[in-house]
């Protein structure tokens, strides 16, 4: 297996802001690599990193096997779909996806045959002679991903390319990306701070807090074995048992992770533990149960979720809650 | 509840006196330029004609100062267009030790009071040697013309020189094809609307230039002159509307031209 990236223990700090701090990290080529993690946990920097814009304090980048180290980011094989799409403002949309092959001489003619066809790949036939200004959210989106493309780059990094479209036009773009994606083979290194995109879209997912790679692993690994408390709250939500209650409930005295969908509600007696309802959330394909649990003090309450068609217990009503032995994960990192 | 009903009405009547007590005056200037009565300026006018404009022009005496001060703007703004894009290049690019204080040194000419600039540099002429002359006018006005230019180059260049540069180099642009062909291009606008201002500002320009000229009349400095003397008065009123229009005209499309920039260069965003 060719890796597209590797990250050796990469750090960035500006001052004492350590955005990227010891990142180690390896990018298989042809993967659908997404970077997640909450505001200001350092992904934006890390993709910097990796399209040369920004130079590691500690550490080394190889891209393709190759030190990155003093390569500057007009010399990558490397494009960037921009945060917020920096298209050409005074150029049309032919000549912004044109650019890149102007800048490297190639003649007018077959300038204009491969940025005509990466429009139409991106479904946007017949814009060229518009200008950016004149494009709505999803169509600039678009012209910054065929202005990228049309460079054939081997590694493609997108910086929250979906963040600035409606949820409606979000959807159909994460299918559109992942389809494009498969079709070309390129590896995508995809920025996002939404779990459900990264999920969604991604074969392997690193999740980040705090300028720390916390976990790797395709979304499935993640989403069932997070590795940290971090990473079980913030990819989906799970319920994060402290060890006491993890040990009450028979197993080590570890930080352990539930998934509100593994857990049953079930008659007060016949499960694993005791509760009380103590808030409801509908949530359209099912509703999601707070239960109070007896157990050591200032524990949160163990949420379930019961799908739509079980009629949801009413609030205050005691329940019993159940689940199956490998619905508790536990976790090795606090 | 019923004051914030009010209040806005207030605000308006007063808004609506202030802008009115700024700007009738201008509109006086321009009815004497019509009026019968040469010698006062009585009001209403006793009647209305249009002999003024063939008058200023036979007049021999405005001439030569219309032409100076064209010629004086026209070299100022041409200087402070090379001078001023060139600081501001050099300011926006690297990041050295004093470059605040430089930037600040560069913008001082426009928060000193003319009279101070006017001073020093008489001052500075007479130490040197200098005679007065056109040049001396003209090194009087790109002090604040540079500011302009300056000001609106660096605004731009700022905002250029982040994301628009970053995805030029990102594409395999060198650092000379970013400037030939994303900097450049959307500095156009900010240059011409720079250029147009400083050009504006010089036309009109009175008090260094009445410390930097000598003898020599610049427009502004000859109608001040003309308003002592009680002769055809209304020619210093049709002055005053050819210096408006010179100097009107390019601040409004400046300010066009700066706006328009804005929306297309915040619309890649
Ligand atoms: N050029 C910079 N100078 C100083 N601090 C920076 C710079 N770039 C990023 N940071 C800081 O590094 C941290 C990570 O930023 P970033 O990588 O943009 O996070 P993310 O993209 O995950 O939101 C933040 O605290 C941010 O303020
Ligand atoms: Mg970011």
């Amino acid at each position: 297996m060719t890796l597209a990236v590797e990250f050796e223990n990469v750090s960035r700090h500006f001052g004492a802001v350590r955005a990227v701090d010891g990142v180690d990290m390896a990018i298989p080529e042809g993967a659908f690599f997404a970077m997640l993690g909450p505001s200001g946990s350092g992904k934006t920097t890390c993709l910097r990193l990796i399209s040369g814009f920004e130079t590691p304090t500690a550490g080394t980048i190889r891209i393709f096997g190759q030190d990155a180290g003093r390569v500057p980011p007009n010399r990558r094989n490397v494009n960037t779909v921009f945060q917020d799409y920096a298209l050409f403002p005074h150029m049309t949309v032919q000549q912004n996806v044109e650019y890149g092959l102007m800048v490297k001489g190639i003649d007018r003619r077959t300038r204009a045959r491969r940025a005509g066809e990466m429009l139409g790949l991106v479904q946007l036939d017949g814009f060229g002679p518009r200008r950016p200004g004149e494009l709505s959210g999803g169509q600039r989106q678009r012209v910054a991903l065929a202005r990228a493309l049309v460079n054939e780059p081997r590694v493609l990094l997108l910086d929250e390319p979906l963040g600035a479209l409606d949820l409606k036009l979000r959807e159909a773009m994460q299918d559109e990306l992942k389809a494009l994606q498969h079709r070309l083979g390129i590896t995508f290194v995809f920025v996002t701070h939404d779990q459900g995109e990264a999920l969604s879209m991604a074969d392997r997912v690193a999740v980040f807090s705090a300028g720390r790679l916390v976990q790797v692993g395709s979304p499935a690994e993640v989403y069932d074995r997070p590795r940290t408390r971090f990473v079980a709250d913030f990819v989906g939500s799970s319920n994060v048992l402290p060890p006491a209650l993890a040990a009450r409930l028979g197993g080590p005295a570890q930080w352990a992770s539930l998934r509100p969908e593994a857990v049953r509600i079930v008659a007060p007696g016949a499960g694993r533990i005791d509760g009380r309802v103590v808030a409801l959330r509908f949530l359209g394909a099912g509703t999601r149960v707070a239960v109070a649990v007896a157990g050591p003090a200032g524990a949160p309450p163990v949420v379930a979720f019961a799908p739509a068609g079980q009629p949801p217990p009413a609030e205050g009503s005691p329940v019993g809650l159940h689940w199956a032995d490998a619905a508790l994960h536990l976790m090795e990192g606090e | 509840m019923r004051s914030d009903a009010r209040l806005p009405l207030a605000l308006t009547l007063a808004a609506a006196g202030g802008l009115m007590f700024l700007h009738l005056p201008i509109l006086l200037i321009f009815l004497y330029a019509f009026t019968t009565d040469e010698r006062t300026y009585q009001f209403p006018p006793p009647g209305y004609t249009l002999q003024w404009f063939g008058v200023t022009w036979n007049r021999a005496d405005v001439w030569p100062p219309l032409w100076l001060s064209l010629k004086v703007a026209a070299v100022a703004t041409t200087l402070a267009l090379l001078l001023g894009s060139l600081a501001a290049a050099a300011l926006s690019r690297a990041s050295f030790f004093g470059r605040e204080q430089i930037s600040l040194l560069i913008i001082l000419p426009i928060a000193l009071p003319g009279i101070i600039t006017g001073m020093s540099l008489r001052s500075a002429y007479a130490v040197m040697d200098i005679p007065f002359s056109t040049l001396t006018i003209v090194l009087g006005h790109a002090t604040f013309c540079i500011v302009i230019v300056y000001n609106n180059a660096v605004a731009r260049l700022r905002r250029l020189s982040g994301a628009l540069a970053e995805a030029s180099a990102d594409l395999g642009a060198n650092a000379f094809q970013t400037f030939r062909f994303v900097i450049l291009p959307n500095m156009g606008s900010a240059l011409l609307a720079g250029g147009m201002l400083a050009f504006a500002l010089s036309f009109d320009e009175v008090i260094v230039t009445t410390f930097t000229a000598g003898q020599q009349s610049t427009l502004p400095i000859w109608m001040l002159n003309e308003l002592v003397r009680p002769r055809q008065r209304p020619v210093t009123n049709v002055v005053a509307i050819v210096v408006f229009a010179t100097t009107f005209v390019p601040i409004l499309l400046a300010y066009h031209l700066t706006r328009g920039g804005d929306a297309t260069a915040g619309a890649g965003k």
